[in-house]
């Protein structure tokens, strides 16, 4: 079978798995920010309570795998009571793993903002709300947005583990291609190249054009 | 569901010699991919640009796709055309493969961090290429590299339960097997999470006081 049958028949069903990797990646990102910011913020707050959560959460996310955290929320949570669908439970997990690595990103970005913007901010009188909303995070976001493009990729990365819960994204795609074609090169071939199409020619200029974005902005204001 | 206390400890001895296994993958993984890597930052220093050019490509490759389907690739794709590996060589392989391309990118940065001056000096003595990274360059490059390799030894410590997909006997894949032999997952999927962070804590730890002594030894600042 020439390459060009292989994807004459099984095209279909490899861009219906990228599909749902592409859904995959943006839910999980959208937690995987969310978390991040709260979780950062939460290292840096003076309640030690706050703070205490904080570490933990972002300790026991980075200490552990992707793969144990998935299979946990997926098989341990519903002896709970909380029955997740795999769809969910799948860019749940990965975004909140990525969170964790985030929240790092978010604490080192906020600390290296220069000390005087504090300063300054506190002389103008503003709460600490609004230094950190209007002051110190649109600094720090500058400074991690190039960071974030490497943990995005790797967050496209840990969504290919959702397919281990049977999710039918693109690695399942290709794994249940190569099992009943036995056409394994081909098969995990042409998905590991559009994970890479997806991370080099989607994500990364999708991040470079955020950052130029950001930099203009700051330039007007 | 309840925890049972006694079917965890009936399971804790198997978890625990999965434990060996995984680090027993992380180590050899982690050794092919120290030594890999660094093949991989020299082979971008040659000044035959194609070469440079091509294992640059690949390395960012391996970088940007998902090591799960690496694995399954090394796996599946030698019987198709009559290499069989076993899974420990085709998880070692695909392992220690794709930290190489991480670490490789470490020691370039450590690498090109040297100062010029350390190389025309070198120039000046006149060393060979060779004794001039083995002697100068590389030992200089080590210290600011070693951040970096350190993450990444946690790191592959961390994405051993990958391995798990093509049936190397680690932890998560014992786990797995306790769990449909008793239809249990509350404790042994429990046990493997609280047993990785019992590892990787620690070792972060004791990696960044390490890093701080030889930084201290080495009389760097910061």
């Amino acid at each position: 079978m020439s390459y060009w049958e292989f994807l004459q028949t099984y095209g279909a069903r490899l861009a219906d798995g990228t599909v749902v990797t592409c859904a995959q990646f943006i839910l999980a990102a959208l937690i995987a920010v969310a978390i991040a910011v709260v979780a950062g913020l939460g290292k840096l707050s003076p309640n030690p309570v706050i703070r205490g959560i904080a570490v933990v959460y972002i300790e026991i996310f980075r200490g552990t795998s992707l793969l144990v955290q998935l299979y946990w929320i997926f098989f341990v949570l519903p002896l709970f009571g909380l029955t997740l669908e795999k769809f969910t439970a799948g860019y749940l997990a990965v975004g909140m793993n990525l969170g964790a690595y985030g929240a790092e990103l978010v604490r080192g970005a906020i600390l290296s903002v220069p000390r005087g913007q504090y300063e300054a901010a506190l002389a103008l009188n503003m709460s600490p709300a609004q230094r950190m909303r209007r002051i110190i995070f649109p600094q720090a976001l500058k400074i991690m947005l190039p960071t974030w493009g490497n943990l995005l990729i790797e967050l496209l990365k840990g969504t290919a583990l959702v397919s281990l819960i049977s999710v039918a994204d693109l690695m399942f795609q290709a794994k249940q291609i190569n099992a009943s074609s036995f056409l394994s090169a081909q098969a995990f071939g042409t998905a590991l190249i559009i994970y890479y199409v997806l991370a080099r020619f989607a994500l990364t200029p999708f991040m470079r054009w955020l950052e130029r974005l950001m930099a203009r902005r700051e330039g007007r204001i | 569901m309840q925890w049972r206390w006694d079917f965890m400890w009936e399971v804790l001895p198997r978890l625990i010699v999965a434990t060996g296994n995984t680090l027993l993958a992380a180590g050899i993984g982690y050794g092919i991919a120290v030594v890999l890597g660094l093949v991989l930052a020299l082979a971008q220093r040659t000044p035959f640009k194609p070469l440079t050019m091509m294992v640059r490509e690949v390395v960012e490759f391996i970088r940007s796709t998902p090591l799960v389907l690496q694995i399954f690739f090394v796996f599946y794709v030698g019987p198709q055309f009559g290499i069989r590996l076993a899974p420990w060589t085709a998880g070692m392989i695909a392992i220690g493969l794709h930290y190489a391309s991480y670490l490789s990118e470490v020691y370039r940065g450590g690498l090109e961090s040297v100062p010029k001056g350390q190389w025309e000096a070198a120039t000046a003595l006149n060393l060979s290429t060779a004794r001039t990274y083995s002697r100068i360059i590389i030992p200089q490059a080590l210290p600011p590299s070693l951040a970096g390799m350190g993450n990444y030894l946690v790191g592959i410590f961390k994405d051993t339960p990958m391995l798990s997909v093509i049936g190397v006997a680690e932890l998560m894949h014992t786990a797995n097997a306790i769990g449909s032999e008793s239809y249990r997952f509350l404790e042994p999927y429990t046990m493997v999470g609280a047993i990785f962070l019992a590892i990787s804590l620690p070792t972060a730890a004791l990696i960044r006081s390490f890093e701080a002594w030889v930084r201290k030894k080495l009389g760097m600042t910061r």
